[in-house]
């Protein structure tokens, strides 16, 4: 932006009533109902509200719950990166359909998603049944869970990589290779480093969607309470109990740590944008 | 996006040897055919397991109807609400400068951040039976939640950020000197707006708009929350499509299923294509 400051600024029109329009919609909308969970929270007493979300069976949610999205996100770093690495380097037949398809799981309704995978992951199904025979049981199992959430997860992690990947100056790969590196120095050395913040970034953002997501997850994952009931299913069963309030209390847990999360996530991104440029 | 590969694969210090090349190709594809690929042919292949006389009967089932109904109702209030949020939202925070910028624009972004499942609790707890407004909604006769004003509520704040944040970086980038050329010749400041930033950014108005759809007619985890998930009266299409896989009715729920597949499918051409005309519209200017 070339023009600077509030001599400028006060060209254009509308600037009150945009942004009061803004705040106002943000607020109806996004705060006001955001904040009635918190002062729902509040009219617990502290002694409920640690019993509640220290019980067991709370506690083996979050457990299962966050152990799920870390494994799938650590899966998708790595075979995201893995992807975004082949389309931006490498031509082969089908790499646009390729590339299209990535976003899928962005457009894709989770509850469809969600009945497909339990069907193709199932003993019988596609994928089940060559599994199955292998000791591989995906569907209504912990192992579900993570596979819906690296469903979920994977174009968050190809979408941040690659066009950092795509931006990366040719000529520092040359320059390694002009200074006697070999290729693997070269990407290990330079290449990585370079992409690691992108990863990371995209990691964080497939962890924190993971952790919060339902619809894929519910179909396939049993919702075994103590096995493989995560920690949305277990808010929505305490809600159909008429558990209001803990349902809430477990709700502000995870709100709390989805806030703690964005802001991890928005430090990684001005970390990522410095280091590309 | 590709614009310098051909370059580079003709560059032999910059790239790996042909068998790594096609070793990495290959498990890279291998994981987006089990992770994607599998799972979307099966959602078409178990939609038509039993023929298409099966097929269109699920469809034409009054139930689904009335979902198919309720869906596009719900899209068709909250995309345009969510529409000129984005475009007045953009105005106020790409073209003036003011403090609490970057605060505005993360809690711009924090629907997208929240579960689902909380995004339908807390319209529960507001508007809930045991809810702040709800003793005065029901003395009124008035229903929010297990009804459709919930679901909309509920589905606008899931997609709320959707148009914003695609057009304020956008309108940033194309700063004001056109704005104020408008303005300094004479055009009001709605003809401004319509006639000189809205072509601008025509593209990015679309783009946001389409996932934005894409997200409202497919939501699944907050509108189960709040729905009641009444037959024929408050189910959207995603709900459907859990009724009729919960009660075994697999094929009918992949008939149902392969129609958002189906939305989603024309979302994707729709996005590709949009960032097709951008990337040209940013060459040309």
């Amino acid at each position: 932006m070339s023009i600077t400051k509030s001599a400028h600024n006060r060209v254009l029109p509308g600037f009150g009533l945009t942004l009061g329009y803004t705040i106002f919609y943000l607020s109806v909308i996004v705060l006001i109902p955001l904040s009635a969970l918190f002062f729902k929270t509040a009219t617990l007493s502290w002694g409920d509200f640690v019993a509640t979300v220290i019980s067991p069976r709370v506690i083996a949610s979050f457990r299962l719950t966050f152990g799920a999205a870390i494994a799938a996100a650590v899966a998708n770093a790595v075979f995201g990166t893995l992807v975004a690495w082949v389309l931006v380097r490498y031509r082969f037949p089908g790499k646009k359909l390729a590339d299209a398809l990535v976003d899928l799981p962005f457009a894709l309704p989770t509850a469809v998603a969600g009945i497909t995978l339990a069907t193709v992951y199932s003993s019988n199904g596609w994928l089940g049944k060559y599994l199955e025979p292998l000791g591989i049981k995906v569907a209504f199992t912990p192992l579900g869970i993570t596979v819906a959430m690296v469903f979920i997860g994977l174009p968050f992690v190809v979408r941040t990589v690659q066009p950092v990947l795509e931006e990366l100056e040719p000529e520092l790969e040359e320059a390694a290779a002009c200074l006697g590196a070999n290729r693997w120095q070269t990407i290990r050395r330079v290449l990585l480093p370079s992409i690691t913040p992108a990863v990371i970034t995209g990691f964080a953002l497939a962890f924190a969607r993971g952790v919060g997501e339902y619809g894929s997850i519910i179909f396939i994952a049993g919702n075994m309470p103590m096995k493989s009931e995560i920690t949305p299913l277990l808010i929505i069963t305490k809600l159909e109990q008429y558990d209001y309030a803990g349902a809430t209390a477990i709700a502000s847990v995870m709100l709390v740590i989805s806030f703690v999360m964005l802001l991890v996530i928005n430090i990684l991104q001005k970390w990522s944008r410095r280091y590309a440029a | 996006m590709q614009h310098n590969s051909s370059a580079r694969s003709g560059n032999n210090t910059n790239t790996e040897p042909a068998p790594v090349r096609w070793l990495l190709v290959a498990t890279a594809m291998l994981f987006l055919t089990l992770f994607l690929f599998v799972p979307l042919a099966a959602v078409f292949s178990e939609a038509f397991s039993k023929g298409w006389e099966t097929y269109l009967a699920a469809l034409r089932e009054p139930d689904t109807w009335s979902a198919i109904k309720l869906t596009v109702l719900v899209a068709a209030i909250s995309v345009p609400l969510n529409l000129v949020f984005g475009l007045v939202a953009s105005w106020a925070i790409a073209k003036f400068a003011f403090p609490g910028k970057s605060l505005l624009l993360t809690l711009i972004d924090l629907p997208f951040s929240v579960s689902p499942v909380i995004s339908g609790l807390i319209y529960v707890l507001l508007f809930g039976l045991q809810g702040w407004l709800g003793p005065w909604l029901q003395d009124h006769d008035l229903k929010i939640v297990f009804a459709a004003p919930g679901i909309i509520l509920a589905t606008i704040f899931v997609t709320f950020p959707f148009v914003a944040r695609e057009l304020i970086p956008l309108m940033e980038s194309q700063g004001r000197e056109e704005e104020e050329a408008a303005l300094t010749l004479g055009a009001s400041g709605l003809q401004t707006f319509f006639l000189v930033t809205l072509p601008n950014v025509k593209w990015g108005v679309l783009y946001g708009v389409i996932l934005c759809n894409a997200r409202a007619m497919g939501e699944f985890g907050a509108v189960s929350v709040v729905s009641g998930h009444i037959r024929g009266m408050t189910n959207t299409v995603p709900l459907q499509v859990e009724i009729l896989y919960n009660e075994y009715n697999y094929a009918a729920a992949f008939a149902v299923a392969s129609l958002l597949a189906l939305l989603a499918l024309v979302t994707l051409v729709v996005k590709s294509w949009v960032e097709f005309r951008m990337k040209r519209q940013e060459i040309q200017s």
